[in-house]
């Protein structure tokens, strides 16, 4: 501060930029080793790490059963195997599987955005009797580790007579604590005035909330939804302890588990199922590739 | 509404019971019933499938029960004072804590590097980000078979590429003192984008303006990222380590698929262990759900006092700008 009040000349930007040592990030002139930027050196072989599990599943799906067990391995099967794909359906119940998750995982979704849109509407806007005490007492549920409550839980599923079925793998995940608090948060930054003005010309909670908030929230319940799709597709322990026996309602990770423990050394067929299962979720994350990123970076949350 | 009298006394009664209907309807326009009625079918919910289990669990951990057969039998403290005496919860405790010592600090550091490596305008980079975010999407089932797959002792990619630099042959998840280890590598593949995107987010908030004037001063890349970078992706990795301790603690899909707790129990973790208990053996007549759950809370107050630590020991050495 004191060297700006001596100095009897005003500094302008481009004088700035012209003062001995000053170099800028970007301007400053390196020495070029190479015709590219030198992280592609790390970036690309990082690429084809993380990569390689995927591509080398597709390349296994596409081989027969002889070449998978062939070493050194063969990298690409010369002609491609796709009646893998459809042994694997002729063999499994994967059509089962796969609309058993579908069915789950979009009942689930479903019900989380609404339920979770009318109880985080109220914890942000709403003053009621009660309501910080049992938004302090739900929160507090989150961290609540999921072994704790499993025994319990499986308990209390039975006692509704739900096990064995896919209402197991529904009614305890109606609601997500995780997307209350994160529904809470947004619509806390909504501005409060449009809200206001409709509540003055007489507009109903619920209109307003369906009329103003919600269409003001498509992001934030875009990120729900992905992230809740996510978790249920992927979702594993908890089917594991309560679809026990009946074959009819297991889902694609059960059922994919249980294919794998039948066919570990028919690696051709495995990988091809993997495959299949994978795809929707890749599918859906190159498409909502954003709103995934954005659940990830403001809240942290994975399986 | 119209009110019909129903006599002298009723009157009273029924200017009484005007005044309730009067004020039960003010209450049903008010914010109380309608915040009540917007909260109420997710705290139904959450209460049953959320706080009871809580408390039921806690109730659990001083029973002998079993899953399946309805008999209770009150045994006090004793499911809790078992748990120092049993080799294999000590076993288990060892290789969770020793997975999560290898877990924790692996993933967080390689995802900053890779975040710092992501965080700048090349060519092809959505690309390079799109391939360490994909294993977030991918279940750790599918996962488990692919690293099965590509670890397999005699015909597995990585064998065969690990052979061509000289290394191995490894037995991977088949050999005791590596089983932890693969599981190790694989976790943290699964783990490594939900890390980078954290950091990638924290540090595309670093103002410009700070490295730039750092720039000017004369530090160099290296003594900018540690003097200025660093310190501002301290809220960043404070969630992360305390995020991937509470997941490292709690490993189970990953154990139970690929190596079911072996070779030789060198992979049973504390989780595995408590569904063993509760639903391999206790689903039958061996009423062990009791001892499982009451290893579970232990396993629960850990993670809560680790967490805990974590916060304050964060807050002391962690800077938040805003």
């Amino acid at each position: 501060m004191s060297a700006v009040a001596e100095a009897p000349v005003v500094l302008t930007r481009s004088d700035a930029r012209s003062l001995p040592g000053e170099t800028g990030m970007v301007e400053r002139p390196r020495r070029r080793f190479l015709p590219f930027d030198p992280w592609h050196l790390f970036l690309a072989p990082l690429a084809a790490v993380m990569l390689l599990p995927l591509l080398w599943m597709v390349v296994t799906s596409l081989q027969t059963e002889a070449q998978t067990f062939h070493f050194p391995p063969i990298l690409w099967p010369g002609t491609p195997r796709f009646g893998n794909y459809s042994e694997v359906l002729g063999q499994s119940a994967f059509g089962t599987w796969f609309w058993n998750t579908t069915v789950v995982t979009v009942t689930v979704v479903a019900s989380n955005l609404v339920l979770c849109t009318l109880a985080a509407y109220a914890f942000a806007r709403i003053h009621f009797l009660g309501r910080t005490f049992v938004y302090f007492v739900i929160l507090a549920t989150l961290m609540v580790p999921l072994q704790v409550v499993l025994i319990p839980t499986f308990l209390i599923v039975k006692e509704l007579g739900l096990l064995d079925r896919l209402g197991a793998l529904v009614v305890p995940n109606l609601v997500n604590v995780f997307g209350i608090f994160l529904l809470t948060q947004f619509f806390r930054t909504l501005p409060i005035e449009l809200e206001e003005a409709a509540r003055i010309d007489g507009a109903s909670r619920l209109s307003i909330l369906l009329r103003i908030v919600v269409p003001l929230s498509l992001p934030a319940l875009a990120t729900l939804a992905v992230i809740q799709f996510l978790w249920t597709w992927n979702d594993f322990l908890w089917p594991l302890v309560t679809i026990l026996t009946n074959q009819d309602a297991f889902t694609l990770q059960l059922g994919l588990a249980t294919f794998q423990g039948a066919h570990n050394t028919q690696w051709h067929l495995v990988s091809a199922a993997n495959i299949m299962s994978m795809l929707p979720m890749i599918v859906l994350f190159l498409l909502a590739q954003r709103y995934f990123v954005r659940g990830i970076a403001t809240q942290g949350l994975k399986g | 509404m119209r009110w019909r009298s129903p006599g002298r006394l009723g009157d009273l009664t029924a200017g009484r019971a005007l005044r309730t209907v009067d004020r039960f309807r003010r209450f049903l326009v008010s914010d109380h019933a309608a915040g009540w009625a917007f909260i109420l079918p997710s705290v139904i919910l959450i209460a049953v499938f959320g706080i009871v289990p809580i408390l039921w669990g806690l109730i659990l951990s001083f029973q002998k029960a079993g899953l399946i057969s309805p008999e209770r039998e009150w045994v006090g403290v004793s499911n809790y004072a078992k748990i120092a005496s049993d080799p294999k919860a000590r076993q288990a405790a060892v290789n969770t804590i020793y997975y999560s010592a290898l877990f924790v600090p692996a993933s967080i550091l390689v995802a900053l590097f890779i975040a710092h490596a992501l965080n700048r305008r090349i060519a092809f980079v959505r690309f390079y980000r799109l391939a360490v975010f994909i294993p977030v999407v991918t279940s750790t089932i599918a996962t488990g078979i692919m690293f099965l797959w590509l670890f397999d002792k005699n015909y597995g990619l990585a064998n065969w590429l690990l052979g061509k630099v000289g290394l191995g042959p490894f037995g991977f998840f088949e050999d005791p003192n590596q089983a932890m280890i693969a599981l190790v590598l694989m976790t943290v593949w699964g783990w490594l984008g939900f890390d980078t995107i954290i950091y990638l987010a924290a540090l595309q908030g670093v103002p410009q303006e700070l490295l730039e004037a750092a720039s000017i001063d004369g530090a160099s890349r290296w003594s900018s990222f540690w003097r200025v970078t660093w310190p501002m992706l301290g809220p960043a990795t404070l969630l992360l380590v305390v995020w991937s301790t509470i997941s490292a603690l709690q490993l189970f899909d990953e154990v139970f698929f690929v190596t079911h707790g072996g070779p030789l129990g060198r992979t049973s973790v504390v989780v595995f262990y408590v569904y063993r208990l509760a639903f391999e053996q206790g689903l039958g007549s061996l009423s062990l759900a009791g001892y499982a759950a009451a290893i579970a809370y232990v396993l629960f107050l850990v993670i809560l006092l680790l967490t805990l630590a974590q916060f304050w020991l964060g807050r002391r050495v962690v800077h938040y700008s805003s």
